[in-house]
């Protein structure tokens, strides 16, 4: 303001004569001073109105043009016109300027504390055990195979007798088997996820590649290292041509994908009823590699049971109307518990079926 | 599972100076899988020493110890001299008596552990430091005898002073502990294992059955079988084998080595008579037993149980038998078959056992059908030694080996003579050969086996081959019972030969479609209630009758109607669940009792609706099911649809910086049902409802409408729980919960979506409120303000309730945003004031609604 008051026509000062380009012209350079010296947008709006309302010089010079004799009008007009162009550019530039250095500060005002907390919605998650079932599903429909289910209160028929469990087998008894009341219902908690593959091989023919991930139960009271509920993986492909060699490629590329390349495995003979020749598929000690005759997980054989497995039995294929002169196949059942378990090194199962909300939050939506 | 001592299995197979783990590691091969490896549990330094001297010493208990000078050698001696080295005798306290100074006895110094992870020191005791401990034999686990110290001269052992009395005693030999699937009931034995040790080594195999037996003869023991009840056409008894030896001490103790390996393998030894039968039971693997010559009367009757017989067992159980239940019997006061001497197999009765006086024995040496004994042993809970080895089946061969061997132990340990009559009762069948295809092995285990590999494996294994041009005629061994088929020997031929010859191929399938739509649709609802911010756990699904009266289930709710298990785990838990959150409410009150008090969780399962079904049937596995069979079987298994439930409890979104926190409620509930139904584009109506387990005038019944269309399906309830359940399942107050049928909700998924065309013209926004009376449902004022503003309404959002002074008694405010909009054109000022007055008009004569003023 000290600088529009002095060194510079007044705007009170009515003297400024439209013919006189000069003073036009510091008038114009005092008012373009004024305004690049406004600091902030109120300073320049007082420096508009100083130079640009009714009683500035060059409006009362605008007014005066009127009394410029006629053939001086354009000369006049064109002297205070340029004058208020060059003003009313100036302010415009200003006016961006400070605008964007308000808009600049009032961000820096708005800054928040980021390290605050920002979950406001209590989180969720999957089941660990829920989600290594889908992963291992996906897994399969890779290989061109299908996801087949079926109950877990379950017929005997498909749970031991189309599986070529006799009704004396020592098998059968040694199932540890929930039998569901009154006796002679025939009804079974199935023991194992291989009743779908009856129910499969029935209902889909050959040749069929399932896989079945789910539910099963054995009266085994809960300890560390046994659920009376826990869950299967079974697979079953019935074709023309398939031999052992598949069996162990498919087992051996699952043990990959869920235990990373290099996994070293062990494929040994056995006996399950429904599967002949069979076989147990072995994981070398995730804790020792084999290297230690007292590790606790592996007793010191340096290899963990996965599962079992095996060609399947002919009296399985007769059983399921299927011609074992034609078609033959494998199946496998491993469990997922014991699968989590080695993957992520849980070392107490009660973790995995008690249901606290920190066993799955720890793994989100995916593990 | 059978437990194999390492010297014993050495007798008839060379171990090569194998360990216990190698051994083991030599069994797993060919599929005998290791239990565990077994020790005395003895260790560190026990070893032989001589007593010097030993003073007795009576203290104030009354006790009299004897303070011993033990000459334990140059190497454990006690150091006299600074540097010299160590030659003098240790002081040790021993309670015994049973020694004079110059016997050898076992010595434990410090630092050694005896069994029972007993850890000796040098301690001060009765004023001397005891500088180890004289063992007796029960400390070292050789036996009970507890009575005084081992001295090694009366158990006909010597050794050098200081020598390691740890591997004089035996103490430092291992038993392997394997486990013998169904299929090898041979393996039951040294001589089953020695052989298969054989197979997987190469090893000499020596069998301890090649005993030579005399022939049959007339006037032994008349041994009958009279079996009126075979089980599948099968004889209950094919073979027994009797055999007497008189003038024997089998009353007396069987010698220290057959003591010793009965222990390790886990038996008691008992009498030289008792000790014998079980030596070579677990030698050979064929059950024996022995009477008391002068306790049984001629003839034995092998039989069926007779209706309403008992016996009392060696176990001291009176049973009631069962008419299928085979029996040994004798014949005494001339009555056939009168008394029960035992359940063939099974066990024995205390009538004839051998006794402290018994000196003529009567050895029984029988086959008995597999299935019997399973049956008998299964029924009567009573598993025995004798019953695991024949429902898994003995070699039909052994009896008469057994009973030679039996008679020669005897004899040469308990002295006596054998009478020259051999009962041998042997009716069995002859057992036909295999048509085997020797190409089958290679086609199932896709090895390239040349013939004569095939042939060599199968010779090894015990059978006799006859080739022929395409199939051979195999004769399995009498030991293998398991091998009638050819897939049978292809499993052997793999075996033997080794699984690791067998290569590595991935199995493709070639029509495979990926997940079903259900089992897409099923993750992403999983995947959406995580998304809502609900933990997925699992629970067991067995419940209580209880848990019903403490959800407030009225007595004739239909969800009481639940499966029952015959033997629950837990007998109070005996049902199976009929709803998800019986069993998930149980969680959440496990983690509200683990410190949680906000959170909200799910599960997804089957539950069981049992209803009113026939029992399943049993078809035959000779050929495929009739359609018949198989629809009769599919109609017996309860229905079990897939549920989903979850419970939310405390703040949903939590007291925080940002602001105060807000209290899960029933409408979290309902929402995370709308989230589960969004997946199949869905839309759920909620109506009102009472309903247990959920707060009467808070719960809401879902109905599932898809694209508007359709059958309205009911899929489930959500809501704000009962505060008495609540408070039964102690709760945070408020708790809120669903349980929606998903496979009711997926059934009505999965259908392609056409495209649902939007307009670019322009909205127009109207709000409206209206006052009803207080009981008219929000959604039905909206459902009517959507009807009235006709094709233009986009969408309709109660977005205020509002009662109070202003609006009047039993009256509220409902307060509904309508956005209008229509296909082809910008709506006018006209159509929207048209639209907005319908709306009104259908508002009021649907629900009574007056616009507030």
């Amino acid at each position: 303001m000290r600088a529009i008051m002095c060194g510079v026509p007044h705007a009170g000062d009515l003297s400024l004569d439209p013919l006189d380009a000069a003073a036009i012209q510091s008038a114009v350079d005092a008012a373009i001073a004024a305004i690049n010296a406004a600091d902030t947008l109120d300073q320049l709006k007082e420096a508009r109105l100083a130079h640009t309302s009714d009683r500035s010089a060059l409006t009362q010079a605008n007014r005066a043009i009127k009394d410029v004799p006629k053939e001086r009008k354009p000369e006049a007009g064109q002297n205070v016109g340029k004058a208020r162009a060059a003003i009313v550019r100036a302010i415009a530039l200003r006016q961006e300027t400070l605008e964007a250095r308000r808009a600049s500060e009032v961000l820096v005002a708005e800054k928040v504390d980021v390290t605050l907390p920002t979950q406001r919605q209590t989180l969720g998650a999957r089941h660990p055990l829920q989600t290594l079932m889908e992963r291992i599903a996906d897994i399969f429909t890779s290989l061109g195979w299908d996801i087949a289910e079926g109950p877990e209160v379950e017929a005997e028929w498909f749970n031991f007798d189309a599986l070529n469990f006799g009704p004396d087998h020592p098998a059968r008894a040694m199932q540890d088997t929930f039998y569901v009341a009154p006796v002679g219902s025939n009804l079974v908690l199935r023991t194992h996820t291989s009743p779908v593959q009856a129910r499969t091989l029935l209902e889909r023919g050959v040749p069929v590649y399932i896989a079945v991930l789910g539910k099963t139960f054995r009266t085994d009271e809960l300890d560390a290292t046994h659920t009376p509920v826990f869950h299967q993986l079974e697979g079953l492909a019935i074709d023309k041509g398939l031999t052992m060699a598949h069996l162990r490629g498919t087992l051996d590329h699952l043990a990959e994908q869920m235990f990373g390349p290099g996994i070293d495995t062990r494929l040994r003979p056995s006996f399950f009823p429904f599967t002949e020749p069979s076989g147990e598929m072995d994981l070398r000690c995730f804790v020792c590699r084999g290297a230690e005759a007292a590790c606790r997980t592996c007793g010191g054989t340096g290899w963990i049971e996965w599962g079992g497995c095996g060609m399947v039995d002919p009296n399985v294929l007769i059983a399921t109307g299927i011609d074992p002169e034609v078609y033959q196949g494998f199946a496998f059942g491993m469990g997922i518990e014991r699968t989590a378990m080695f993957r992520h090194g849980i070392t107490d199962m009660r973790d995995m079926v008690e249901g606290d909300i920190r066993f799955s939050l720890h793994y989100g939506t995916e593990n | 599972m059978p437990l194999i001592p390492l010297p014993w299995l050495s007798d008839h197979v060379d171990l090569g100076g194998r360990t216990g783990e190698e051994v083991a590691a030599a069994l797993v091969r060919v599929g005998l899988e290791e239990e565990a490896i077994h020790t005395s549990g003895a260790r560190g330094p026990v070893v032989v020493g001589q007593v010097l001297s030993m003073s007795p010493e009576t203290h104030k208990n009354g006790k009299t110890i004897e303070w011993c000078q033990v000459d334990v050698g140059p190497v454990h001696g006690v150091v006299v001299d600074d540097g010299g080295p160590p030659v003098g005798p240790r002081g040790v306290v021993c309670g015994a008596h049973n020694f004079t100074p110059g016997d050898k006895v076992v010595v434990a110094l410090a630092g050694s552990v005896l069994p029972g992870d007993f850890a000796i020191t040098a301690r001060k005791t009765y004023g001397h430091i005891s500088d180890g401990m004289i063992c007796s034999e029960r400390e070292l686990g050789l036996g009970e005898d507890h009575d005084g110290i081992i001295v090694l001269s009366r158990m006909g052992l010597d050794g050098p002073v200081g020598s390691d009395a740890l591997a004089l005693l035996g103490l430092d030999e291992e038993t392997v502990e394997v486990n013998v699937t169904p299929d090898r009931g041979y393996c039951f034995s040294v001589r089953g294992v020695a052989r298969e040790f054989s197979h997987s080594t190469g090893a000499a195999f020596a069998d301890p059955a090649l005993v030579s037996t005399p022939p049959p003869t007339s006037g032994g023991f008349l041994i009958e079988v009279d079996d009126d009840g075979p089980i599948r056409g099968q004889i209950g008894c094919d073979r027994f084998v009797a055999r007497i030896v008189r003038g024997c001490r089998a009353y007396g103790p069987s010698p220290r080595w057959m003591q010793r390996r009965l222990t390790q393998a886990g038996m008691r030894p008992i009498s030289l008579g008792v000790d014998v039968t079980n030596y070579v039971m677990l030698e050979l693997g064929q059950p024996i037993h022995a009477y008391d010559l002068d306790q049984v009367c001629a003839p034995i009757v092998v039989r069926r149980a007779r209706a309403g017989e008992h016996l009392v067992t060696l176990d001291d159980v009176d049973r009631a038998l069962d008419p299928e239940d085979l029996l040994i019997c004798d014949s005494p006061d001339g009555e056939r078959a009168g008394r029960v001497l035992g359940m063939a197999g099974v066990m024995g009765g205390a009538s004839s056992e051998v006794t402290a006086t018994t000196s003529d024995l009567l050895v029984e040496a029988a086959h008995f059908d597999p299935v019997s004994v399973a049956r008998t042993s299964r029924r009567h809970r009573l598993s025995s030694e004798s019953a695991k080895r024949f429902e898994r089946g003995v070699d039909p061969e052994l009896p008469s080996k057994a009973a030679q061997r039996v008679v020669d132990l005897l004899i040469e340990h308990g002295g006596g003579v054998c009478d020259a009559e051999v009962t041998d009762f042997d009716v069995r069948t002859p057992v036909s050969g295999i048509e085997f295809d020797p190409g089958l092995a290679n086609r199932v285990v896709g090895v390239d086996y040349a013939p004569a590999r095939v042939r060599e494996v199968l010779v090894e294994i015990g059978c006799s081959v006859e080739t022929g041009a395409s199939t051979w005629t195999v004769h399995p061994p009498s030991w293998r019972p398991d091998l009638t088929r050819g897939i049978d020997l292809v499993e052997e031929v793999a075996r033997i030969a080794g699984y690791d010859e067998i290569g590595s191929v991935v199995a493709r399938g070639s029509r495979g479609s990926g997940l079903t739509g259900e089992q897409r649709m099923r993750r992403a609802a999983c995947l959406a209630l995580a998304h809502y911010g609900l933990v997925e756990v699992l629970s067991y699904p067995f419940v209580s009758l209880g848990v019903f009266d403490a959800l407030g289930l009225s007595g004739e709710d239909p969800r009481r109607d639940a499966l029952v298990l015959a033997n629950p785990l837990d007998s109070t838990a005996p049902l199976m669940r009929t709803e998800i959150l019986q069993t998930l409410l149980e969680v959440a009150r496990r983690n509200v009792g683990r410190g949680f008090g906000d959170f909200g969780i799910f599960e997804v399962g089957q539950i069981t609706s049992p209803g009113s079904r026939p029992a399943a049937g049993v078809p035959g596995v000779a050929a495929r099911p009739t359609d018949a069979e198989l629809s009769a079987l599919h109609a017996a298994v309860p229905h079990q649809p897939v549920h989903a439930a979850g419970v939310l409890v405390g703040e949903r979104t939590p007291a925080s910086v940002h602001g105060p926190g807000r209290q899960a409620d029933w409408a979290d509930a309902v929402e995370a049902v709308r989230a589960i139904v969004r997946v199949i584009h869905g839309t759920v109506e909620a109506r009102p409802v009472a309903r247990a387990p959920w707060h009467p005038g808070r719960c809401a019944e879902l109905v599932l409408r898809i694209g508007g269309v359709g059958e309205p399906t009911v899929i489930g309830w959500a809501g704000e729980l009962h505060p008495a359940v609540v408070t039964a399942f102690a709760l945070p107050e408020r708790a809120a919960a669903f349980e929606v049928n998903l496979d009711a909700v997926l059934a009505a998924g999965g259908d392609v979506l056409a495209h649902a065309p939007f307009s670019t013209h322009p909205v127009a926004k109207e709000d409206l409120a209206l006052v009803v009376p207080a009981g008219v449902p929000a959604a039905a004022v909206a459902a009517a303000v959507r009807a009235g503003a006709g094709e233009f309404a986009e969408s309709v959002e109660v977005f205020d309730v509002y009662a109070g002074d202003q609006i009047g008694e039993g009256m509220k405010s409902v307060a509904v945003a309508l956005r209008m909009r229509a296909h082809d054109r910008t709506l006018s000022a006209a159509d929207v004031a048209a639209a907005r007055a319908r709306a009104i008009t259908e508002a009021e004569r649907a629900v009574g609604a007056v616009l507030r003023s």
